[in-house]
């Protein structure tokens, strides 16, 4: 049963995964996300954490992804991106090998290593629930010994909210964003040897 | 009484600081009073410490003031010390010093700098007391250039004159060369003994190996040949007569060319422990120089080139007597030399006090009967340095001569040669100063004998404007203005002249050859000597009467000879070209250092330019250039960043793949 | 140690090498946003499976503390976007390269 249910959300995981990425339309990409998260949720309770599981439903499904999408109907930011053209030269091809190599890494390591990879001692006294409502374990421990965790993540959060609302401010005054300064300062073409005196401040003129 | 002792530099010290804040206030004369005051106090506690230091058992004193240098073994305190020979030099230092403080008053009147003057003077001689008090050679090394910058400032006192003012940097420059050797000898000195403090090393000199005692004699040697004017670096002496006379009598007559004698003498257990021929080189130095002085003087023309020349010349004797070991006699002869010199040198400031300002001895002449009481002096003066009995200089110089003949009869030979020659031409310098015909009058007779004839040839009539006319066609004209008469000079000037006349005559007494429980000076400084090996004279009493005799007989052919030459004109005036010009020294020197010397100092500046430069510059570039090409990486893509972060976690599972597959 | 257990790690790899790529490969900064959530939620997963390995509540914990991060990091980054695209509307990630050099 265990198994069954952890293939079909697998398989929901992976597939929206691929989705997020593949998408050429953002808002394709925020719901296959949503997919994934869902998937997420389930292994969590296959898993027999049921607190995480709601957690995750409400906080990363119901919030985090609703901003994202606040974020791009609000912003447009949703037009299409042409995804086979990548401007940086062997980049694609780059992050290919980078992404397949982490992956083929760490599955090694787990396969390899079997049982011996889950080398940690048990680091709090507390067992998981034998059945269902792990809520008062994990209150307990979030409330004696890591409290101190919890307090700096209730100052983070709060610290977060401020820095998003003063940098979203709009400013008297506000410039556009300057224009980046050219690698080559005195524009013989040779970007190995510059004048001696090269300015350090952005260029006075921008794009606009 | 030992605490009384630093007062001795003490005192001029404030006379300088006081000076220099207050002397453009105090002007004329009260800066000069300020001066000497500081000085003649600073002698009456010498006197004051000399008289209480003869009753001590211990003659050796030292006292440390405050630590200067703690650097781990290095270790340097500021301290006198305070024994025979340091006593016997602070004594004469102090008290001639006054002396001249006393006749510069006089002297510098009128002058627009005349708080400055002093203010120097000042300086020197606190410069010149730290020099013998100090009880280490660094100590030494501070007063040694002390009196070295204040000669160079003395010298080219009156720098709106270009002449003087190069004066005063060749006399600066060429001491520098000979410091250059003193340095090294003090280095040398604290590798080979591990210290630089006189009481701590010299007792160790003896154990010191032979090559290295020789080095570092040699070392301090070329300093004392550049501070006291030996060949071959006593071209800057003749040169700083630029200076005002005061300052010739003080520094380049009594006080700081003594310097490099005085050295020598202190550091004589390491002579003892060098190799045989260093003391015979010094020697033969020294007499050489005697020599070659005395005859160079022979031919100069300005009165204080004389002097300076003969100081050099006696110098030399100095230096002789240390090389032959007899130590005592070469400070016998140093103080002896300090009261005649001085003597002669203020006798010429006060002739050319006198004559306004003339110092070529060819326009003088005549002078005894105007100036009695300085050419008195003068007299005396000569008669002492040229080594006429009673005089004082009679006993010192026959002392040197006579360790000089025990020693090698060659050196006594040159020796004695060159007393001929010293008082040969110190006769010259009297005669043609204060004897024969007034020269400077003859000038303004010839100015009237060429008017008289042009009013003659004119008829009278015409005008006075032809006669003007005629008078001023003719070459000759006068150095004096119209009416001048040489006069005497202030009793400031006199009275040192008279005072320094009686120590020139009777400071002979401090040291007879006959009873030896005369030997005053020479047992007085025994206890400065007792390491040194001090030669002792094996001669009879008879040898020493004909020694003296034989002496006395050299310098009256000396004087004989140039009576009959300047003042009876029986025998022909031998003056030399070459002798004239210093045997052409100084202008090969100048030729040398105009041509390769230059070519030498510009390739040194190429090398530092190019090469040091050029190393340093190119570290610069480098850096520069390796940072323009990593400078390519950051290139401002997120993405690209982000992709360095995936290559490091690549490379971290990489790692821990590899503990993995370890555990298998 | 069941394969079942092996399965869920393995998953978690696959999960965060995609994200990596997506990151990686995209230039619209909310999709890359988008992918950065899809690699914490694979690490999530793995903290949970290995706490049920070990019959442990911490790695439930941490997963706890992750979350609360992962919501500040998203507002601060969402914050980020909205400056930005505010003085430059087509800015995608590449446009933004004032500090270079």
């Amino acid at each position: 049963m265990e198994t069954a249910i952890f293939l079909v959300c697998a398989a929901i995981v992976l597939g929206g995964a691929s989705g997020v990425v593949v998408s050429r339309n953002p808002v394709h990409s925020a719901l296959s996300l949503v997919a994934t998260l869902f998937g997420i949720a389930v292994l969590f309770l296959n898993l027999g954490a049921q607190l995480l599981a709601a957690v995750q439903v409400i906080v990363y499904t119901g919030a985090i992804v609703v901003l994202i999408l606040f974020v791009l109907m609000l912003l447009g930011v949703d037009t299409e991106e042409d995804i086979s053209i990548q401007p940086l030269p062997g980049q694609g091809v780059v992050a290919g090998i980078v992404a397949a190599l982490i992956g083929a890494g760490v599955l090694s390591v787990i396969l390899i290593g079997g049982e011996k990879v889950v080398t940690g001692a048990q680091s709090s006294l507390e067992a998981l629930a034998p059945e269902f409502g792990d809520i008062r374990q994990i209150g307990q421990q979030l409330f004696t010994n890591y409290v101190f965790a919890l307090e700096v993540t209730a100052a983070l959060l709060t610290i977060a909210v401020v820095g998003a609302v003063v940098l979203s401010r709009r400013v008297a005054g506000e410039q556009p964003m300057p224009e980046p300064e050219p690698l080559d300062d005195d524009g013989d073409g040779d970007l190995y040897t510059q004048s001696a005196v090269s300015s350090g401040s952005p260029s006075a003129e921008d794009a606009g | 009484m030992e605490n009384v002792v630093w007062l001795i530099p003490a005192l001029p010290l404030t006379g300088f600081v006081l000076l220099l804040l207050f002397g453009k206030r105090m002007g004329e004369p009260a800066a000069g009073w300020v001066g000497t005051l500081m000085v003649g106090s600073s002698f009456v506690v010498s006197a004051v410490v000399f008289f209480w230091l003869r009753d001590q058992p211990e003659q050796t004193h030292t006292h440390s003031l405050f630590e200067w240098i703690p650097a781990g073994s290095f270790r340097v305190d500021v301290g006198y010390l305070l024994d025979p020979l340091s006593m016997a030099m602070v004594l004469f230092v102090t008290g001639v010093a006054s002396l001249i403080h006393l006749y510069s008053i006089g002297y510098m009147h009128g002058d627009p700098r005349y708080p400055k003057f002093f203010l120097y003077l000042n300086l020197f001689v606190f410069s010149m007391l730290l020099l013998v008090l100090g009880d280490n050679l660094l100590l030494t090394f501070v007063g040694w250039e002390g009196v070295g910058a204040c000669s160079y400032f003395l010298v080219s006192f009156w720098f709106e004159k270009e002449t003087n003012a190069v004066a005063g940097k060749k006399a600066f420059i060429t001491n520098r060369v000979g410091d250059w050797g003193f340095m090294v000898g003090t280095f040398a000195t604290f590798f080979a003994l591990g210290s630089i403090t006189y009481e701590v090393f010299l007792p160790q000199a003896s154990g010191l190996a032979q090559t290295a005692a020789t080095f570092i004699v040699l070392m301090l040697f070329i300093g004392a040949i550049g501070k006291s004017a030996q060949i071959p670096l006593f071209i800057w002496l003749p040169d700083a007569m630029a200076g005002p006379t005061p300052v010739s009598a003080l520094i380049h007559a009594a006080t700081m060319v003594t310097a490099g004698v005085y050295l020598l003498c202190r550091i004589s257990p390491m002579i003892v422990a060098s190799y045989d021929w260093v003391p015979t080189l010094i020697a033969w130095i020294g007499v050489l120089t005697a020599l070659l002085a005395a005859f160079i003087a022979t031919s100069q023309y300005d009165i204080k080139r004389v002097l300076a020349y003969s100081t050099i010349s006696q110098l030399g004797y100095m230096f002789l007597a240390v090389g032959v070991g007899a130590y005592w006699a070469a400070i016998f002869h140093m103080i002896t030399h300090a009261f005649f010199k001085a003597l002669l040198f203020l006798g010429a400031g006060s002739v050319i006090h006198g004559m306004h300002d003339e110092q070529d001895m060819r326009w003088m002449g005549a002078l005894r009967k105007l100036m009695p009481i300085t050419a008195a002096a003068f007299i005396v003066g000569a008669l002492a340095i040229s080594g006429v009995p009673p005089f004082s200089g009679f006993w010192s110089k026959d002392e040197i001569l006579t360790y000089a003949l025990q020693q090698n009869p060659a050196l006594y030979a040159v020796g004695l040669f060159a007393a001929l020659l010293t008082a040969y031409y110190m006769s010259r310098e009297v005669f043609m100063v204060f004897y024969g015909d007034a020269k400077w009058s003859e000038s303004l007779e010839a100015e009237e004998a060429a008017r008289e004839r042009a009013a003659a040839q004119a008829g009278g009539v015409e005008s006075a404007e032809a006669a003007e006319a005629t008078v001023e066609a003719e070459p000759a004209h006068s150095r004096f203005p119209k009416g001048f008469r040489p006069h005497e000079s202030p009793w400031t000037m006199t009275v040192p002249l008279v005072v320094l006349a009686v120590l020139a005559a009777t400071a002979g007494l401090l040291n007879l050859p006959f009873p030896d429980s005369w030997h005053f000076l020479e047992h007085w400084l025994e206890p400065s000597f007792a390491l040194s090996d001090q030669a002792h004279l094996d001669y009879s009493d008879l040898t020493i009467v004909l020694l003296l005799v034989a002496s006395t007989v050299v310098a009256l052919i000396g004087i004989t000879i140039g009576w009959l030459t300047f003042e009876r004109r029986r025998l022909p005036v031998i003056e030399p070209e070459p002798l004239q010009d210093a045997l052409y020294i100084d202008s090969s020197i100048a030729a040398f250092m105009g041509g390769p010397g230059t070519d030498l100092a510009e390739g040194a500046a190429t090398v530092d330019a190019v090469g040091i430069d050029g190393t340093l510059n190119g570290v610069g570039r480098l850096t520069r250039w390796t940072a323009a090409r990593v400078r390519v990486v950051q290139n401002g893509y997120v993405r690209v960043y982000a992709l360095m972060v995936g290559a490091g976690s690549v490379l971290l599972v990489a790692f821990v793949l590899t503990r993995v597959l370890m555990w298998r | 140690m069941r394969n079942l257990d092996l399965a869920y790690l393995a998953l978690g790899a696959v999960l965060f090498s995609i994200g990596a790529f997506g990151v990686l490969y995209r230039r619209n900064s909310l999709v890359m946003i988008m992918c950065i959530e899809l690699m914490l939620n694979a690490v999530n997963l793995t903290f949970v499976s290995f706490g049920s390995m070990l019959d442990d509540t911490a790695g439930q914990v941490i997963v706890f503390f992750v979350l609360v991060v992962a919501a500040a990091e998203v507002v601060v980054g969402l914050g980020l976007v909205v400056s930005v695209t505010r003085r430059k509307p087509t800015a995608s990630a590449d446009d933004i390269t004032v500090l270079r050099g």
